[in-house]
């Protein structure tokens, strides 16, 4: 090879370089992108577990994505380990979360809310009247309460008389701080709504947690388990077994116990009332707020229905819906975790959806919820659904999942390992 | 020999060598990718995992691949393994094997 050119290649080679450099600045200024021109506009509603997660894998798998995550809250409070909280097990500080890590991967956090979606315009109005304009939107937006379904409930909460603590937060600390302040001798009541609900054992979880904190705590005191459901719901006989072993003579579980009314301090079920010092209802849930003033909800006006293939809503093309506001598919749980897996599944379809690509066509997602029954020991339920191609939904395979042989102190390190990693698989920066 | 011909050659010998290891998957490169992800809620992103979850970064394949059978067939005791490995393919496992080999090492 002649000098004068490899002295040509040289320049050329130089001259790519800077050209590439400049494409990358100006990536880096526009987008905060990983180079390269962005291939498209995804904003996340919902800083939750869904929302989080999507962000997060939107930005690791599609690099050059421009991502706008729109969440109330100033940071992530982890329903799953509140329970602990209100057994007096952890403290806030413990199951809270900031979302440093997802600004610093070049996710542009918006703290507001999102009061309309235009879903033919490809953009969302937030509350002070700016506009997000997108090419896919994710709407990640949990439960909120079906009030009307039990009398005074709402205002005897917003008076601070009745606690939900069913959204991870001052609801939370309000039911601790309810416990702490009853004498010993007093009754707490939790009532529990007809399925489907978020988190299936969590509530009893809570009559545990609860109950534990009583029996050490206050021992004179009685803890009423009001289940509008015929039987727990999930764990059946694990948590069974838990209320006979350690908290006999303080829990006592009512099946079909279904509230009707707050009162002051009384649940009125059908034939009785029942007087509680600490009165915490669960009300019943339907999909969040804005998933049902976008009109996206379209199963039993309680859930989004969604292709699985894409969480892509059945009734508004390029908005996607995870996690808790889905109507699930056969024995699909509404959790966190559950949520966290919809939201891969609909990161890797955007990405390629943005692309031009076909989707993947053989999803899998998982679910394992740990429920502590000590504070120390943990069972917990498992299950595997793979994407069925006849009947376009996800199905348990035959054989896999269940739950835990008996509740063990191994599992009890293990559930706070889980809340630990998939913290940080929704927040922690790559 | 022309620039794109080599690059043809070159894709052509890729996708022949995947689909030769991956029959019936080959059609997706994501695969591996997605499915080992449905693993980092207990184990970590890419299997960097902390606290008591056990990472899988780094390890061989073979190691992997070899765990979950045991975990599968019950030669290997578990709390919770022996119910999840049951829901996903052997060839799924060797997907999800070869991903997580391929990571680096776990941090701490």
């Amino acid at each position: 090879m002649r000098a004068n050119s490899m002295n040509s290649t040289r320049r050329r080679l130089l001259g790519a370089g800077t050209a590439l450099g400049g494409l990358a600045t100006l990536g880096l200024a526009g987008c905060a992108s990983t180079g390269g021109p962005s291939i498209g506009r995804v904003v996340v509603v919902g800083g939750g577990f869904g929302g989080t997660t999507a962000a997060r894998y939107l930005k690791m798998w599609g690099g050059n994505v421009d991502v706008t995550l729109v969440e109330r809250g100033a940071s992530f409070v982890s329903c799953p380990i509140s329970n602990l909280v209100i057994g007096g097990y952890r403290q806030m500080a413990d199951i809270t979360r900031g979302y440093d890590g997802l600004k610093s991967m070049g996710i542009k956090v918006v703290q507001g809310e999102v009061t309309t979606i235009d879903v033919a315009g490809r953009k969302v109005r937030l509350a002070g009247g700016s506009e997000l304009p997108y090419d896919r939107l994710i709407v990640s937006p949990g439960i909120d309460f079906m009030w009307d379904q039990v009398g005074g409930l709402q205002s005897a909460v917003d008076a601070g008389r009745v606690v939900h603590a069913w959204k991870a937060g001052p609801q939370t600390v309000a039911f601790r701080q309810q416990l702490e302040s009853m004498a010993d001798g007093g009754v707490v009541a939790i009532s529990i709504p007809k399925s489907p609900y978020r988190c299936p054992p969590g509530p009893y979880e809570r009559a545990c947690m609860v109950a534990s904190y009583l029996k050490t705590a206050k021992p004179k005191s009685k803890l009423l388990v009001l289940d509008a459901n015929p039987e727990v719901q999930s764990k059946k006989a694990l948590f069974e077994k838990a209320f006979k072993d350690h908290y006999s003579g303080i829990l006592e579980y009512r099946p079909n116990a279904e509230i009707k009314e707050v009162s002051g301090k009384v649940a009125k079920l059908e034939f009785e009332d029942v007087r509680a010092d600490v009165l915490n209802v669960i009300p019943p849930q339907r999909a969040g707020d804005i998933a049902r003033t976008a009109g996206l909800v379209n199963i039993n006006s309680r859930w989004v229905g969604v292709n699985w293939l894409t969480m892509e809503s059945t009734v508004a093309p390029g908005v996607h819906v995870l996690g808790d506001a889905t109507f699930p598919a056969p024995q699909m749980p509404k959790s966190g975790h559950m949520a966290n897996q919809h939201a891969k599944v609909a990161a890797a379809a955007i990405i390629q959806l943005l692309k031009g690509q076909p989707v993947n066509a053989t999803p899998v997602v998982m679910n394992t919820c740990y429920s502590f029954v000590t504070a120390r020991d943990v069972v917990h339920v498992a299950s595997v659904h793979q994407y069925d191609a006849t009947d376009k939904t996800f199905k348990t395979v035959p054989g896999s999942g269940g739950v835990s042989a008996a509740a063990n102190q191994i599992e009890g390190r293990y559930a706070l390992s889980w809340a630990q990693n998939i913290w940080d698989d929704m927040l922690e920066a790559v | 020999m022309k620039s794109t011909s080599i690059a043809r050659i070159v894709r052509g010998a890729a996708s022949l060598a995947l689909a030769a290891a991956l029959p019936a998957l080959a059609q997706d490169v994501n695969l591996a990718r997605n499915l080992a992800a449905t693993c980092a809620n207990c184990h970590g992103t890419n299997g960097q995992a902390k606290g008591d979850m056990k990472p899988l970064a780094g390890l061989s394949a073979d190691k992997i691949v070899a765990m979950v059978a045991d975990y599968k067939s019950g030669a290997q005791p578990a709390t919770i393994m022996h119910q999840i490995s049951k829901g996903y393919t052997d060839e799924q496992i060797r997907l999800v094997a070869a991903y997580f080999a391929a990571q680096p090492a776990a941090r701490k």
